[in-house]
């Protein structure tokens, strides 16, 4: 296998209160390979926009990275200067954000964003710069880019201001492209346009992509793999053909159950009872223990970690291989 | 299906919406230009019938929230009829007190609807007061408390502000406001789409319960395709200010016929979709202020020919579209997939 272009050991993340310190993120381990898009799902509050913000460095005080290591490309990025760690910023990690009025400066034309950005991280001149930048809103999909480059963001309508979104994330070549709900803000039938861009593109250059959404629609149709958090934690890892079609953990089995289908029509939907517990009062043992239908007593104490199931990898005690609740997991 | 002599509980006709989005009055003087409408909803005819859950269906811009508001009497409208279980109602003068009991609305951010200076009590008892249904204060404190349970929360909770709840259980404490007066009709306004999708289940199967339970009717708006089948009888999919497509929900999804509610089926994304290909959806919504000549879905059709571009299509047979009414089909693609 090849080097993992992202690889995340052990990340945690802590925020230093007056009340204590609340641990968001919990000894999250991923690898990310080269075209590979990684699907990150959870409910509000799982952690993983926060992933994906530690993984850029982005982290706002009073949240650090409390233990762990992130390496890019074999290179260890996660205790880098801030001024190294702009560099890489932009240009070899790309990014990609829900809302695509407030990742463009509305006082520059789209253009000059896209030339300064080129400029920034790539040693070329002003006219090579604006003749990739053309080229990169053709690839976008944006009708008449030599016209449009000289276009104000508030010209463009949502589905193509995430275009150029797209072509900012992508303008230094990165090898990786963190898209965090790349498509929420987005009307359905623009929403699949922009999925099947961020695939086509990631694919071709062979960039590798964290894609963070609590859409599996998207997740099913666009990632390769699938981490499923909660309460900060990677529950459920594998290919998504497998996520999603036989989930292990028994909150990735409610999460699937939940969702309403376009394909039948059920009279109810399978419900998980109760909500994510805050940060402050995360249980003991398995988080999940207190909404879960199959919790025995060893739940109740020891924290699950990942173990291997078929071809992925679930934190559930019902997995441990030891026979004990197989038979309530089948 | 035979015409059931029961009054439907909700009959809309032609009913129509527009805002004035002129310039001021001096800047169109000075710099000249026109006067400008939006034809938020353009003509939108349907029915829903006692105990029945309709959807409306739509993109952004797609007149389905003017519609709700309008048939909740929050906003007149421009023109056209409502009529509430056979109240005739002509919006300007707002409803009679009595109507106004019946009719509930559940708005989409649960976070901004409920007042947060409030205990949940009160919140929920307000309705209770204002049309006098309590005698006294034990019994309108035993209908909370009963209100409460009904949507899954304890009556204990009734002490609390509502910053104490989760988005989910917001939106049940205001489905519980929505039912404190006896409401028999129920206009959900995107209900679920700010909350989680195990969240979302929790409240679909509860309002799913009530329906049963109380015979409740709905006008449900969503721009979720996938909730709309789970929750509705009948779905009408907007384009621009108009209805293009009514049909039960089973024949939309196995046989949608408009060129859009295919166009929309095609792009959702879909747990059922892993691994698969889908088919290019062209362009996007148009600008309202300024919509295409015609049928205003042409300009994205893969079967807009003349006609479309000139000549608006009636309604026939549930849906809008020329193509289908001549018979015309997309090439290789067959009907009932």
């Amino acid at each position: 296998m090849t080097e993992p272009v992202l690889s995340v050991r052990d990340l945690t993340v802590e925020f230093v209160t007056r009340r204590g310190t609340l641990r968001a993120i919990d000894s999250v381990s991923f690898d990310i390979a080269p075209g590979e898009v990684l699907g990150v799902v959870g409910e509000s509050g799982a952690g993983k926009s926060l992933t994906g913000t530690a993984v850029i460095g982005l982290l706002d005080p009073p949240g650090r990275i409390a233990g762990g290591e992130i390496r890019l490309s074999g290179r260890r990025i996660d205790d880098l200067p801030a001024d190294e760690m702009r560099r890489i910023r932009g240009k070899r990690i790309g990014m990609v954000f829900q809302d695509p009025l407030t990742s463009l400066n509305p006082l520059y034309r789209v253009g000059d964003q896209l030339v300064e950005t080129i400029m920034t991280h790539l040693p070329v001149g002003r006219d090579e710069a604006r003749r990739r930048a053309i080229d990169l809103l053709a690839e976008v999909g944006i009708p008449a880019p030599e016209r449009r480059i000289d276009g104000w963001p508030h010209e463009f309508s949502g589905g193509m201001r995430q275009r150029v979104v797209i072509a900012l994330a992508l303008c230094a070549e990165p090898d990786l492209v963190i898209a965090d709900e790349p498509t929420t803000a987005l009307d359905v039938s623009v929403q699949a346009q922009i999925i099947a861009l961020l695939k086509r593109l990631c694919r071709e250059r062979g960039t590798a992509v964290m894609l963070i959404t609590h859409d599996m629609g998207v997740i099913a149709e666009t990632a390769d793999r699938v981490a499923v958090m909660y309460a900060g934690r990677i529950v459920e890892i594998g290919p998504v053909r497998e996520v999603v079609k036989h989930p292990r953990h028994p909150y990735a089995q409610g999460l699937m159950g939940s969702i309403p289908a376009l394909e039948e029509s059920r009279e109810r939907l399978q419900q998980i009872e109760g909500s994510m517990p805050r940060l402050a009062a995360i249980p003991k043992g398995c988080a999940f223990n207190p909404r879960c239908p199959h919790a025995f007593a060893r739940c109740m104490v020891e924290k699950p970690v990942l173990l291997e199931s078929g071809a992925s990898r679930v934190a559930c005690w019902l997995h441990d291989g030891t026979g004990l609740g197989e038979e309530t997991a089948a | 299906m035979s015409a059931a002599p029961e009054r439907p509980m909700l009959e809309v006709a032609d009913l129509r919406k527009s805002f004035d989005v002129s310039k001021p009055f001096l800047e169109r003087m000075l710099g000249g230009g026109h006067r400008q409408y939006l034809k938020a909803v353009d003509g939108v005819s349907f029915t829903i019938r006692k105990g029945e859950t309709f959807a409306l269906v739509g993109e952004s811009g797609s007149g389905k929230s003017t519609v709700a508001r309008m048939v909740v009497g929050l906003m007149p409208p421009s023109a056209g009829r409502i009529v509430i279980d056979g109240n005739v109602l002509s919006g300007r003068q707002g409803y009679p007190r009595a109507l106004r009991r019946r009719l509930q609305m559940i708005f989409q951010d649960p976070y901004a609807s409920l007042d947060p200076r409030w205990r949940v009590a009160d919140i929920i008892a307000e309705p209770i007061r204002a049309f006098g249904l309590a005698p006294d204060r034990a019994t309108e404190q035993a209908r909370v408390g009963e209100l409460l349970s009904l949507v899954g929360l304890h009556p204990a909770d009734g002490v609390k502000f509502p910053h104490e709840f989760s988005g989910g259980q917001r939106q049940r404490i205001a489905i519980a406001r929505a039912l404190a007066a006896d409401a028999e009709f129920i206009v959900c306004d995107e209900p679920t789409s700010a909350l989680d999708v195990s969240v979302q289940a929790q409240i679909l199967n509860l309002m799913k319960d009530l329906q049963q339970r109380l015979g409740l009717t709905y006008l449900f708006i969503s721009h979720n395709l996938a909730v709309v089948r789970h929750m509705a009888a009948t779905i009408g999919v907007m384009y621009l200010g108009r209805i293009v497509e009514v049909a039960p929900a089973e024949e939309l999804f196995s046989r949608p016929r408009h060129p859009y509610t295919r166009m929309l089926l095609d792009a959702v994304p879909d747990l059922g979709m892993t691994g698969r290909t889908r088919r290019p959806v062209q362009g996007e919504v148009p600008n309202p202020i300024d919509p295409p000549s015609g049928c205003t879905f042409h300009p994205r059709c893969p079967l807009a020919n003349d006609r479309c571009r000139a000549e608006a299509p009636a309604t026939i047979d549930g849906v809008a579209c020329h193509a289908v009414q001549e018979g015309r089909t997309e090439p290789g693609r067959a009907v009932s997939a």
